[in-house]
């Protein structure tokens, strides 16, 4: 059921055509909805939007879907799998009010956990919508989501990282080296994430191979995952290949899904196919998925709706399949989606708070584009303002610089600086590890050892005798 | 070199690792930090990727380096367009507007077509993109390449007179090729500059090219510079798309570039140096 919604203000009668067009216009300006059309006119049109959605009854939302049951697979699982039961709790607040409780100390880590059944995408968005960054902090630090595969990740106070080792021509050295960079600064506990350059099953499989290989030498407690398409990975699971974590990019609309080449049930096909393999040591969280603001309306998939609105709603697939990790890449998608630093840094924190709500484990691919006006210290300024809130882990990358995907994430250095300035730890069992192989020597200060691991003096033997370039 | 006092830096024994790759690793750290030095040579790769995406294309410039080639393709002065984004900060949030031509644009166009006897085979067009200085530094080497090559091959093909846009996309050369009626476009385009690759040019085709069609309709040759793809074997490449696309009567998707699966074949090679 559509209706109009319309708000007082002085004299004044502002009209909003219908929820979709009232979540956009009182969204954070960002370039991703002007682009698309459906971002208020004016700064007071969007305080306007945002009052009117302050009044309007969390209800609403499971009466009025803002893309048809019908026709939207994603609706769908939305609404039948809302539990009215856990919705009670809230179920006589407006969105205004919804913020309110969050704040409060009613919204205790334990309420929240119980609440996420009865919370839907659109809601969460709708009151990210009313939040200063400050209680999006606050509100996601509250909130616990713990998974466990070969290590246990989210833990309160700890900070994992994919170790994300990408080389242009998927040269087996090449990533050898950044691996090994990577371990010795401590990364990895998270997952060791491979973007193929080339993505077909074989060279998934290749690569696959080659992170088995060093988890089990190594006997390293994390998990490796290449983010090849999801039906690779079934295909590579069929032919025998060592699949810890099953990727994939996934969109908050069906029709956004579809441009990715999968649905719901190609999904619920590979979970099952990874449980199969039983790879998982302490957990059985076996998906790994990825999203972005602005992917939804770049697979012109959007139906009308604003960027942020369908990223929670990419949320709500995500959980169904209790995957392992989340994150969204927030600045990958460039300047037309979300401009400068401002923006990134906005749209970051809104994604982990709209995960950590839903019950997701939320990561941060904490990056930018050089066509985006941002640069390192936005990323510093995201990345502490991520930990503070308990964002669950962050991406590794020698030097920041990826020079497969052409963009600058976090590097190995920048996850130390947020152990050191937020006293953020790593999985416990990957912790212990980094002591028991000498990569840490004082755990607790997260100073790598000056010293080459005894582990590895071995491997880098037949390579020794090379000038070093410094 | 910026770090003096070496006793400030714990260096990486593994930094001759590089010699596998172009990633950023054994940077060493001063507590848990980067360097000095090794901050500074980000800043700086940071800056010439900034420049490349904010500095405008000289036109000019890029007009009197190409007069000096050989070759009948540019014997009449290229064609100067402009996309409907007024500038770069429009350029950068409306990509819609980077892919189509200004009104007086479309004019100028049109009136080179109207001059024309027949249909041409090709047209070549040279797009600022998000690298200008991809396109200022590599454009005028590949064409001396590629049309030395291209002219011995094909001596009976009709070139479209030769034309330069700003503030253009690549999907801006679909609608350039059909008001010239061009039986094939060929765009040359700065990519979006990375930090070690801030002039990578990019080269597209578009067989029976027209206003709208998406990238499934296109072939790309992509980081066409002389520290990556090198300007022969680009050529050859296109030489190769442009046969094919001729023989096929199409582009895109359905036409795959067979050339590159011999490279991939030799990287699966597994020269692991951490478990072997």
């Amino acid at each position: 059921m559509q209706h109009t919604y319309s708000h007082q203000v002085g004299g004044r009668t502002w009209h909003f055509r219908n929820l979709a067009d009232l979540m956009a216009k009182a969204t954070p300006a960002r370039s991703g909805d002007r682009l698309a059309g459906v971002m208020a006119e004016s700064a007071e049109e969007r305080v306007v939007a945002q009052m009117r959605l302050a009044e309007l009854p969390l209800k609403a939302f499971l009466s009025e879907a803002l893309i048809p049951y019908e026709t939207d697979e994603v609706t769908r699982l939305i609404l039948d799998d809302h539990d009215a039961t856990a919705f009670l709790a809230i179920a006589h607040l407006t969105v205004g009010d919804f913020r309110n409780w969050l704040l409060s100390d009613h919204a205790t880590p334990e309420v929240l956990e119980a609440l996420r059944p009865g919370l839907t995408p659109e809601m969460v968005a709708a009151v990210s919508k009313l939040m200063r960054n400050q209680d999006l902090i606050l509100v996601a630090r509250k909130c616990r989501e713990q998974t466990a595969f070969r290590n246990t990740i989210g833990l309160p106070g700890h900070l994992s990282t994919r170790l994300q080792p990408n080389h242009p021509t998927d040269d087996m050295a090449g990533i050898a080296a950044s691996i090994l960079d990577g371990l010795l600064y401590g990364s990895g506990d998270a997952v060791i994430g491979i973007n193929p350059a080339t993505d077909n099953v074989a060279q998934a499989t290749k690569l696959m191979r080659l992170m088995d290989e060093v988890i089990r030498k190594y006997d390293i407690p994390t998990q490796s995952c290449v983010l090849t398409h999801v039906t690779n990975t079934l295909e590579a699971i069929e032919q025998g290949a060592p699949v810890d974590l099953v990727f994939q990019s996934i969109g908050g609309t069906e029709a956004t899904n579809s441009s990715f080449g999968f649905n719901l049930a190609t999904l619920q096909e590979a979970q099952d196919a990874a449980l199969s393999l039983k790879r998982g040591t302490v957990g059985q969280n076996v998906m790994y998925f990825e999203t972005g603001q602005g992917s939804s309306l770049s697979a012109d998939a959007h139906h009308g709706l604003d960027q942020q609105t369908c990223e929670a709603r990419a949320y709500a697939v995500a959980r169904r399949f209790n995957p392992l990790l989340v994150n969204t890449v927030v600045g990958f998608i460039g300047p037309e989606y979300l401009f400068d630093g401002k923006e990134i840094i906005r749209a970051g924190l809104e994604d982990h708070f709209c995960g950590k709500l839903l019950g997701v484990p939320m990561g941060c691919d904490i990056c930018y584009t050089n066509h985006a006006e941002a640069d390192q210290n936005d990323m510093d300024n995201l990345l502490t303002l991520l930990g503070v809130a308990g964002c669950t882990f962050i991406m590794g990358i020698p030097g920041s610089d990826d020079i497969m995907l052409n963009y600058q994430t976090t590097s190995f250095h920048d996850a130390l600086y947020a152990r050191r300035a937020l006293d953020l730890k790593p999985a416990p069992e990957f912790a212990a590890w980094l002591e028991r192989m000498n990569i840490f020597e004082d755990g607790a200060r997260y100073e790598p050892s000056a010293e080459l691991p005894p582990a590895f003096k071995n491997s880098l033997k037949g390579l020794s005798g090379e000038a070093r370039h410094d | 070199m910026t770090d003096h006092h070496k006793g400030l830096v714990t260096t990486n024994v593994w930094r001759s690792l590089r010699r596998y790759t172009d990633a950023r690793i054994g940077l060493g750290r001063a507590g848990i930090s980067l360097p000095t030095s090794e901050l500074l040579e980000f800043q700086l790769a940071h800056a010439r990727a900034r420049d490349a995406v904010h500095f405008p294309l000289a036109v000019g410039q890029l007009i009197e380096d190409l007069s000096h080639l050989d070759s009948k393709a540019i014997a009449s002065e290229p064609l100067c367009l402009h996309s409907q984004a007024a500038d770069r900060l429009t350029y950068l949030q409306r990509p819609d507007l980077g892919r189509r031509l200004s009104p007086s644009a479309q004019d100028a166009v049109l009136e080179a077509q109207d001059s024309e006897q027949s249909a041409p085979d090709l047209a070549l067009v040279v797009v600022d993109g998000l690298s200008s200085s991809a396109v200022q530094t590599n454009v005028t080497p590949f064409l001396e390449r590629f049309l030395a090559d291209f002219e011995q091959e094909r001596q009976s093909w009709r070139l479209a007179p030769l034309t330069i846009v700003q503030q253009g996309r690549v999907a801006i050369g679909d609608e350039i090729g059909a008001l010239l009626r061009a039986r094939m476009v060929v765009v040359l385009i700065g990519e979006r500059p990375g930090l070690s690759a801030p002039d990578s040019l990019g080269i597209y085709l578009t067989f029976g090219p027209k206003a709208g069609l998406s990238d499934a309709h296109r072939n790309c040759i992509s980081n066409v510079r002389p520290a990556g793809l090198r300007f022969e074997d680009a050529s050859q490449r296109l030489l190769y798309l442009i046969r094919e696309a001729d023989r096929l009567k199409l582009s895109g998707v359905e036409l795959k570039d067979r050339t590159e699966e011999v490279v991939i074949e030799n990287k699966l090679a597994n020269n692991n140096f951490l478990t072997n």
